[in-house]
C-alpha cells in the first residue's frame, strides 16, 4: 500500500511527464509543419537533404571516415603520454629542473593560444618545406604532430588541474612514509588525479575526433574532404550532412558517456 | 633507542609566528603528549619533527645528527619517524593492504610476497584482518585511522608522531583507536602525540607538554601538569577542557 | 542538351530587333547595375592583381565585354567575392553572374544556371623540375606512379581519376595556394589544373615549376568548359548567353583570350 506522500508524488510526476511530452510534441509538430512551408524549403531540401545524393555518397564517406579513425587512433595515445609528461613537468619543484618547468609552461600557453588549423598549416606545410625527404615530409606525420601538440597542451592542463585538486595532505601522507617526491607523484597523486579528470579528458578526445577533419586542409582525404569533393562534383551539400551524421554517431554516445562518468563522480564526491 | 632533540625551534608562516623557541627531548620508549588550544602550534611542531615543514631557526637532532640543516635529505629521516594524521590521509585508490605495502616496497625494495605476511600480521594485531582488502571508503573512520597507523608501522619506524588522530572520529569510535595506542605503548614504541584526549594523556603519558602561542609553557609528569599546574594559562586551559 | 536549347534561345533574342540592354532590364539584382562575382582571392591569369575592377585578366575582361554587350557601362559593373560553396548554396544570390573558372557539369546545372561556355580548357600537369629529373615524363604510365594533388573544389578531381587514375590516393586541398605549398614541401609530385592556371603557377608560384603536359579539350569526351554561374532559372541567363554568342561570333572573345591567356601550343600533349 503506497503512502499518501507516494501517491501525491506519483501524481505530480505523471503531470510533469504529460506536460513535457505535450510541449515537445507541439514543438516537433510546429517544426515538421512550418519548416516545409518556408519558401526556400524545397531548394534547401534538394541541396542538403537529397536522398539520391545521400545514397550515392554515404558509402564513400564511411570509407573516408576510416582515415579519421586511423589518425585519431595514433594521435590519442601520444597525446595522453605527452600531456601527462607536460603536466608533471609543470609541477616540478626541483630548482635544477626549472628550465623544464618553464618550457612546459611556455608550451601549454602557446599551443592553447593558437587555433588548431593554424598550427596544422604552419607545421604541416612549414616543417616539410625545410626539405625533408619522403616519407618524412608526409602530411600525415606533421599534421598529426600539430594535433598532438595542441591537444597535449589541453590534456596537460586538465591533468594539472587534477593534480592540484588532490589535497596536499595526500602528498604529506606519502612523504611522511619516507616515499620520494617522484614516488609520491607516481603512486599517490597521479593515479587519483588522472581518475578524477577522465571525463574532462574524454571531452577533449571527442573534440579531437572532430578536429581530425582539419588535417584535410593539408592533403589527407578524410571524411570532411571527401564530402567536399562530392559537394563540388554534385553541387550539393548533402554529403556534408552525411558526414555530420557519421560524426554524431560517434560523438553523441561518447559525450553521453562522459557526462555519465562526470555525474557519477560528482555523486561519489558529495 | 632513538633520541630526538629539539633546540629553540622557530617557525613562522609569513609574518605569523607559529613556533617561538621550542625545546623538547624525546628519548626512546617515551610517550610525550602535546596539549593546548587549537592554533597553539601542536600540529606544526609534529610536522617539523617529520621534516614536512622546514624550520626557520633552531636545530632538530636525531641521535646527534642535525637533521634540520637546510638541504638535509628528509627521506631517510621520515623512514625512521612515522606520522599519523587527523584526517587519516589514506590513499583512496588502494586497498588497506596496498596502502600499507606501498612505502616498504618502494623504499626498501622488498617484494610483495615477502612483505605481505608481515603486514598482514600487523593488520591482524590491530583487529583488521578482515578489512585488509577493503578500500578506504568501505571502512569506518576508526578502521581507517587504524589502517593509517598500520601503514606507518609497516615502515618499522623508531618514533611515531600522532597528530590529533581521534579528533575527526565519532565519539564511539575513539576508543578503538586509543586501544591501538595503548598496545603500542606496551610494546615500548617511542611516541609523540598531539591530543585533546586529556584522560588518555593522564593515563599513559610520561611527559605532558602544554603548548601556548608557539611555546612550551609548562611540561612535566601527568600528575604534576594535571594536578598542580604552575601557570595561570595552563590552569585556564585545563579548566576549559576537563 | 539543355545547354544547346539555352544557347538557341539566346540566339533568338540576340537576333531580335530591340536593343540588347532591354534584355537585362529588370533582371539584374540592382536596376542599372551588373553585379559580377569572382573568387577571394581571384587568381592570375583570370584576374590580374586580384583587382577585377581593372578589367585586366581574362575573366575580368570577359565580364566587362559581356556587360558592354548587355548595355552596361564599365562603371555600372560592380564586383563581389564569393566562395564556391556560396555560389552553389540554395537561396538568393548576391551576384548576377559569377565567374571563377566554374566548369559546366550536368550535376551542377541542376542547382544553378550556367551560361554558354566562355572558355574551353585543357587540363595540364603541373610538377617540378626535380620530379622531371627523377624520370617523370608525359605519358599516362609515368604519371600514374606519381603522388598526386588537386584542388578538391574543382573538376580536376574526377579528371584526375578518369585521365590518369593514380596508383596512390591523391591528396586534396582547399585552393591553389595549398596545392602549391604541398608541392613545394615535396608532399606531392604533381597536380592537375586547367592549363592557364598551371602555366601561371609554374612560371610564378612554384620554384622550378614545370608544366609537363596537357590533355587538350578537343581530345576529351567531357572537355572542361568554363561557364558563368547564375541563380537557377534566372531570366538573365538568356541575356548573358546572347551577349556571349555575339562576342564569340564577332571574334571578340577570341581576341580577349589571345590578349590575356598565354599561347598553349608549346605544352606537349600527353599520350
Amino acid at each position: 500500500m503506497p503512502s499518501r506522500r507516494q501517491i501525491f508524488e506519483a501524481r505530480q510526476r505523471r503531470r510533469a511527464n504529460l506536460i513535457a511530452a505535450g510541449s515537445t510534441g507541439a514543438v516537433l509538430l510546429a517544426l515538421i509543419v512550418l519548416v516545409p512551408l518556408a519558401p526556400g524549403w524545397e531548394a534547401v531540401q534538394r541541396s542538403f537533404f537529397n536522398g539520391a545524393v545521400f545514397a550515392k555518397t554515404f558509402p564513400g564517406l564511411l570509407n573516408a571516415f576510416l582515415m579519421d579513425i586511423a589518425i585519431f587512433a595514433w594521435c590519442a595515445p601520444i597525446i595522453a603520454a605527452l600531456g601527462l609528461a607536460v603536466a608533471v613537468a609543470r609541477d616540478l619543484r626541483t630548482p635544477a629542473l626549472y628550465p623544464v618547468k618553464l618550457l612546459a609552461i611556455i608550451y601549454t600557453d602557446v599551443f592553447r593560444g593558437l587555433p588548431v588549423i593554424l598550427v596544422i598549416y604552419l607545421i604541416g606545410f612549414g616543417i616539410p618545406g625545410l626539405g625533408l625527404p619522403r616519407p618524412w615530409n608526409s602530411p600525415y606525420i606533421w599534421g598529426s604532430l600539430a594535433l598532438v601538440l595542441v591537444y597535449a597542451a589541453y590534456v596537460a592542463e586538465v591533468i594539472r588541474s587534477g593534480i592540484e585538486s588532490i589535497h596536499d595532505s595526500q602528498r604529506a601522507a606519502a612523504l611522511s612514509l619516507g616515499l620520494s617526491s617522484s614516488d609520491a607523484m607516481r603512486f599517490v597523486i597521479l593515479p587519483q588525479a588522472i581518475r578524477r579528470v577522465v571525463p574532462a579528458n574524454m571531452n577533449l578526445f571527442i573534440a579531437l575526433q572532430k578536429d581530425v577533419a582539419l588535417l584535410s586542409f593539408i592533403g589527407p582525404v578524410e571524411i570532411f574532404r571527401q564530402a567536399g569533393v562530392y559537394k563540388s562534383l554534385l553541387a550539393n551539400f548533402t554529403p556534408y550532412v552525411g558526414a555530420a551524421l557519421v560524426f554524431l554517431a560517434i560523438t553523441i554516445p561518447a559525450t553521453r558517456y562522459a557526462d555519465h562518468l562526470m555525474n557519477r563522480q560528482r555523486k561519489a564526491r558529495s | 633507542m632513538p633520541t630526538l632533540v629539539l633546540n629553540n625551534v622557530q617557525k613562522s608562516f609569513g609574518t605569523n609566528p607559529v613556533l617561538q623557541g621550542i625545546d623538547l627531548t624525546v628519548t626512546g620508549g617515551q610517550m610525550i603528549c602535546l596539549i593546548g588550544a587549537s592554533g597553539s602550534g601542536k600540529s606544526t611542531l609534529l610536522r617539523c619533527m617529520n621534516l614536512l615543514e622546514p624550520i626557520d631557526d633552531g636545530t632538530i637532532t636525531l641521535d646527534g645528527v642535525d637533521i634540520s640543516e637546510p638541504g638535509y635529505d628528509p627521506q631517510p629521516v621520515r623512514q625512521r619517524i612515522g606520522m599519523v594524521f587527523q584526517s587519516y590521509n589514506l590513499f583512496p585508490h588502494m586497498t588497506a593492504l596496498d596502502n600499507a605495502l606501498l612505502a616498504p616496497r618502494r623504499v626498501h625494495g622488498t617484494s610483495r610476497t615477502e612483505l605481505e605476511p608481515k603486514v598482514a600480521e600487523l593488520f591482524a594485531r590491530f583487529g583488521l584482518a578482515d578489512r585488509m582488502h577493503h578500500y578506504p571508503d568501505q571502512l569506518s573512520g576508526g578502521q581507517q585511522q587504524r589502517v593509517a597507523i598500520v601503514r606507518a608501522l609497516a615502515m618499522k619506524p623508531q618514533i611515531m608522531l600522532f597528530d590529533e588522530i581521534t579528533s575527526a572520529l565519532d565519539p564511539e569510535l575513539v576508543g578503538e583507536v586509543l586501544d591501538v595506542l595503548r598496545q603500542l605503548r606496551t610494546e615500548g614504541m617511542t611516541m609523540v602525540l598531539a591530543t585533546h584526549e586529556m584522560g588518555f594523556a593522564r593515563e599513559l603519558a610520561d611527559t605532558v607538554c602544554f603548548l601556548d602561542r608557539g611555546r612550551i609553557l609548562e611540561s612535566g609528569s601527568p600528575e604534576q601538569l594535571f594536578g598542580t599546574p604552575e601557570q595561570e594559562r595552563t590552569r585556564a586551559f585545563l579548566s576549559r577542557v576537563l | 542538351m539543355k545547354l544547346m536549347t539555352m544557347t538557341a534561345l539566346a540566339c533568338g533574342f540576340a537576333g531580335a530587333a530591340f536593343a540588347q540592354n532591354d534584355c537585362a532590364t529588370g533582371k539584374t539584382l540592382t536596376e542599372g547595375t551588373f553585379t559580377v562575382a569572382t573568387g577571394n582571392p581571384a587568381f592570375f591569369p583570370w584576374v590580374l592583381d586580384d583587382a577585377p575592377e581593372s578589367g585586366k585578366g581574362f575573366e575580368s575582361a570577359v565580364a566587362y565585354a559581356v556587360a558592354a554587350e548587355m548595355g552596361f557601362d564599365p562603371d555600372q559593373v560592380t564586383w563581389v567575392r564569393t566562395s564556391f560553396d556560396q555560389s552553389i548554396q540554395p537561396g538568393a544570390k548576391d551576384f548576377d553572374v559569377n565567374l571563377q573558372q566554374f566548369s559546366i557539369t550536368p550535376e551542377r546545372a541542376q542547382v544553378v544556371d550556367f551560361s554558354a561556355p566562355y572558355y574551353s580548357s585543357a587540363m595540364a600537369v603541373l610538377t617540378t623540375k626535380a620530379v622531371v629529373d627523377g624520370g617523370a615524363n608525359a605519358t599516362v604510365t609515368s604519371l600514374k606512379s606519381l603522388l598526386w594533388g588537386a584542388d578538391a573544389n574543382t573538376t580536376a578531381v574526377p579528371m584526375l581519376m578518369d585521365l590518369i587514375d593514380p596508383d596512390k590516393q591523391p591528396m586534396m586541398y582547399g585552393d591553389n595556394v595549398d596545392v602549391t605549398a604541398a608541392m613545394q614541401a615535396g608532399q606531392i609530385d604533381a597536380a592537375l589544373f586547367d592549363l592557364p592556371t598551371a602555366l601561371y603557377l609554374s612560371a610564378v608560384v612554384v620554384n622550378d615549376g614545370v608544366v609537363l603536359g596537357q590533355f587538350p579539350p578537343e581530345r576529351s569526351e567531357n572537355p572542361d568548359q568554363f561557364g558563368m554561374l547564375l541563380e537557377k532559372d534566372n531570366p538573365l541567363t538568356a541575356c548573358v548567353n546572347a551577349a556571349l554568342t555575339t562576342l564569340t561570333e564577332t571574334g571578340k572573345l577570341a581576341e580577349i583570350e589571345a590578349e590575356w591567356l598565354q599561347a598553349t601550343t608549346g605544352v606537349p600533349v600527353i599520350e
